[in-house]
């Protein structure tokens, strides 16, 4: 047996309310790549977190045992020490530096009060050579492409020898050609270097690719290992272990009350990034919701769900909106949020804390923040009528709450978006865009939302729900649409809907790829 | 009360306890000077443009903690326009008075329109406008002032400025020496009004059943309040009467609290400051909301030019100096918040007010110009971290 260079024992990290990890263990061999693979919100990142002293030691129980030694790391600095860096999904770059000193950022080459550029730029020159980067260290960062940025943040792991690098998500934004020339740079480390890597993936063709373990993680337990050597590498053998779970009894039950009228249908919907004009990410989209019904959208993260339904949602994101929009057969143009609003759309996102509410604001004036005419007149707010409709809102969704004066700030995540419902379900709509409803929020909190939305639906409103928890919209939706790359790519009824079938569809549709994985495609 | 309901009552109240024990203290070190009829005068007409413009300054800090350094100079350009008008042209008063509003409302509305539609930062736009109209003043003015004398009397008076710049005793006949009748008069009818809307509101809410604050704390605000009123105006009535100068305080402070507390744009200033992206989504034009920010510093600035032209007695190249401190200085004493959402325009008035009281304090105590300043500084250093501190649950030193 190699030598372990990598062992975590029973790590277990609870976050108020929710237990993130539960009993996790992982073995690393040295020199080897190892996948970590799971849903969303399975507990992969946190564990990595917990690895690398994001999450400091004591904040977590069990035990890191790196090269023989337990290891008690305080932050990030400690770990790194000992060659452990990770590489996070978002780049840490800063965009008007060069590769050079981007690459020495925090670890500046000479003296405090001097830095030594010569050598700064000659041991860039050195590592950008082992990436094979062929670029000056005096390029700015600004001025190259996402690939040759992920290339650059590797070679600064390297730059801190790093014996242990972790990729959490290396290919997510990146092109075929990239992700393909940055996993072979991944197997050249290994061999020419005996660099060990974890890499975090969605993309299971590419782990078959480079992984010689994978780990299975869901619901913040460890499921199993399988080895390159002994193992099945193919997709359904991998699927089978990430969604393998009993549905049960967690969602209420709901008469049928889908009507047999269309009462929203998008045509042909486009939208590109606002930043990278060139990035399509909504592409030629079309799907419709009928009156009463629960519609979910599946996928992964960064399928393009959320700026869908936000470029409906009166172009509140993306750049050359094109398509058709319309609501109970009539074309409606919605060029704003108030028009959206004013057709009766909701969208209710899913970082409730960024784009929904105003923390430091009391309950009354976040509920009646989209519709304060509905409080007021000629523009003075009345202001026992907002409080009565706090109230009201207060009670009908059990928010848990002393007084609708509470900030917003102080309640729990479950009451938090009860109050974000709150604010939409007072906007009156008839079509309400629930995105992610019940992120990091406890089981209770979660079955009173689904509440809410049977209720919704039971009054002939339409629901669009994106979830990434697969078993939530199996057992909430009436019809579900899967989305992947910013298209989508299947529709389901309730009946055909499964796990399998929902990741196959998206893995499949990642399909035309150049790295033709041997273990696929025999069946 | 029990002992948490006290805790919450001293942080809600902290700056007027504060302001209180202020006052308390240079009572005592001036042999009670500080509290004399002449002093609770000059405080106000002395102070009276700070708490226009920090009413003005507030909308913009609400809107996340942006503020306007142009005001000073707004101020002053305004006021030099206005001697202009009124002196070199010999314009009927009202189309000066006209113009200095028109003025400002037109600045402020110029610079809303960068920082609120093409998203220049405010410090910017705002430094440039401080430059720019300081210039400006100097140039329409000639490096000289206009003044603004005797024969513009109805001005002064009606602004807060010259000798007779006070509300006629109507009441006179009464003859009690060295009394303003109509001033006191004033006051008491003032605390009744205060009494009443308070006792009204206070039924009605009860009627609906909606939450009331605790009986005794109601009771302890409105006599306090109610004293606080009575004091004053007794004081005032003892000296010359009732400023002219404290109605343009008091109308603009009504408004602008009516305005931030009760009103659908009151409420957006809070929302934009609170979380701008929420804001945005439940469909509110943020860029309005900055807009009209500026737009009304502008015109708060042209307001405060007048009391400030009436009471200089002239248009002047220096006016305005400074100001935009003062005002910035007492939002943030009076508790916005300098990352805008948290603010209120009563909040902001003591804060004024707690930075007058120590300037007149530290003036009657002949304390060198120089560590006036000191102090100055210090307060409003303190204030903030005492803010920031305590939002952040008390940790002194930030999270690396």
């Amino acid at each position: 047996m190699a030598n372990i260079i990598l062992e975590m024992k029973q790590i277990t990290k609870t976050f108020p309310g929710v237990k993130a990890l539960d009993n996790v263990n992982l073995q690393v061999e040295e020199s080897e790549i190892h996948a970590l693979v799971g849903e969303n919100g399975a507990g992969k990142s946190t564990l990595m977190n917990v690895l690398s002293g994001v999450y400091p030691f004591g904040t977590y129980e069990g035990d890191i045992i790196y090269k023989s030694e337990v290891c008690h790391f305080n932050d990030i600095k400690d770990s790194e020490a000992l060659g452990i860096v990770i590489i996070h999904q978002e780049l840490a770059l800063v965009p008007y530096m060069t590769i050079a000193e981007n690459m020495f950022l925090g670890n500046e080459r000479g003296k405090s009060y001097k830095i030594d550029w010569d050598e700064t730029n000659a041991l860039a020159k050195k590592y950008l050579d082992i990436v094979g980067l062929q670029e000056s260290p005096q390029t700015l960062i600004k001025d190259i492409g996402v690939g040759k940025q992920q290339l650059v943040e590797i070679a600064k792991a390297l730059s801190k020898n790093a014996k242990l690098l972790i990729l959490d998500e290396p290919t997510s934004s990146l092109n075929e050609s990239d992700s393909k020339a940055l996993l072979d740079l991944m197997l050249k480390l290994k061999y020419e270097h005996g660099l060990t890597s974890i890499i975090i993936s969605h993309k299971l063709n590419e782990i078959s690719y480079v992984a010689d373990k994978i780990t299975v993680i869901r619901d913040g337990s460890t499921i199993e290992t399988l080895d390159k050597k002994v193992d099945d590498f193919s997709e359904p053998r991998i699927i089978k272990g990430m969604v393998g779970r009993e549905l049960s009894d967690r969602f209420p039950k709901r008469e049928n009350c889908v009507l047999d009228e269309i009462k929203m249908e998008v045509k042909n919907w486009n939208a590109y990034h606002p930043l990278y004009s060139e990035r399509k990410v909504v592409d030629n989209v079309n799907f419709h919701v009928k009156k009463g019904e629960v519609l979910g959208i599946a996928g992964l993260m960064g399928a393009g769900r959320t700026e869908l339904a936000m470029s409906i949602f009166g172009k509140s994101y993306g750049d050359n909106i094109s398509g058709e929009l319309y609501f109970d057969g009539k074309r409606v143009f919605l060029n704003s949020v108030t028009d959206a609003i004013k057709q009766k759309l909701a969208y209710v996102t899913e970082d409730r804390k960024g784009n929904g509410l105003i923390l430091s604001n009391p309950i009354k004036v976040n509920t009646t923040l989209a519709n304060l005419e509905g409080v007021s007149n000629h523009g003075i707010i009345d202001k026992d009528k907002e409080y009565a409709v706090a109230v009201e809102y207060k009670e009908k969704l059990k928010t848990k709450c002393p007084s609708v004066e509470q900030n917003v700030g102080n309640l729990s995540g479950g009451n938090q978006q009860k109050v974000l419902l709150a604010k939409w379900m007072f906007a009156d709509p008839e079509i309400l865009i629930l995105d992610e409803p019940t992120r990091g929020i406890d089981v209770g909190a979660k079955y009173e939302i689904y509440c809410i939305i049977n209720q919704l639906v039971s009054e002939g409103k339409s629901v669009i729900m994106i979830s990434s928890e697969m078993p939530e919209l199996l057992g909430m939706a009436d019809r579900v649409y899967v989305m992947n790359e910013g298209k989508m790519v299947g529709e389901l009824s309730k009946e055909e809907a499964s796990q399998e079938k929902i990741m196959t569809m998206i893995i499949q549709s990642a399909g035309k790829k150049p790295l033709e994985v041997s273990t696929k495609e025999e069946k | 009360m029990s002992g948490r309901q006290f805790v919450t009552f001293l942080k809600k109240n902290t700056m007027i306890l504060i302001l209180l024990a202020v006052l308390v203290f240079f009572t005592l070190m001036t042999d009670g000077n500080m509290l004399s009829a002449m002093s609770v005068t000059s405080l106000i007409s002395q102070n009276a443009y700070v708490f226009i413009l920090a009413t003005g300054m507030l909308l913009c800090i609400l809107t996340g903690g942006n503020i306007d350094l142009s005001v000073g100079s707004i101020v002053c350009f305004a006021g030099a326009i206005g001697g202009f008008l009124l002196v070199k042209l010999q314009l009927p008063l009202i189309v000066a008075i006209i113009g200095i509003l028109a003025v400002g409302i037109l600045i402020g509305a110029f610079q809303g329109f960068w920082i609120a539609y093409v998203r220049i930062p405010p410090f910017i736009v705002t430094l440039a406008g401080m430059l720019a109209f300081r210039g400006l003043s100097n140039a329409v003015l000639g490096g000289k002032s206009i003044p603004v004398d005797d024969k513009y009397s109805t001005f002064l008076m009606l602004f807060g400025g010259g000798n007779e710049c006070y509300v006629t005793d109507v009441f006179s006949f009464i003859g009690i020496e060295k009394f303003n009748v109509t001033c006191f008069a004033l006051g008491i009818l003032a605390t009744a009004v205060f009494i009443l809307t308070g006792l009204v509101s206070r039924n009605t809410k009860i009627k609906k059943g909606y939450e009331v604050e605790n009986f005794v704390s109601f009771v302890i605000k409105e006599v306090f309040i109610s004293i606080a009123i009575l004091a004053i105006t007794f004081r005032l009535s003892q000296y010359k009467g009732f400023p002219m100068v404290l109605i343009w305080v008091m109308i603009v402070v009504l408004i602008y609290g009516y305005i931030t507390s009760n009103t659908t744009v009151g409420r957006y200033f809070y929302a934009v400051g609170g979380n701008e992206k929420a804001t945005k989504l439940s469909g509110i034009n943020t860029n309005k909301v900055y807009f009209l920010a500026y737009a009304n510093m502008g015109l708060l600035a042209a307001v405060s030019s007048l009391v400030v032209v009436a009471r200089l007695g002239s248009a002047q190249t220096t006016a305005g100096d400074s100001y935009e401190m003062d005002a910035i200085a007492s939002c943030f004493i009076g508790g916005a918040s300098a990352y805008g959402g948290i603010g209120t325009v009563p909040g902001v008035i003591i804060g004024a007010t707690l930075i007058g009281v120590i300037n007149m304090g530290m003036s009657l105590m002949n304390v060198d110009a120089d560590y006036q300043k000191v102090v100055r500084g210090a307060v409003l250093l303190a204030a903030v971290i005492f803010d920031v501190v305590s939002k952040r649950g008390g940790k002194f030193i930030a999270k690396n």
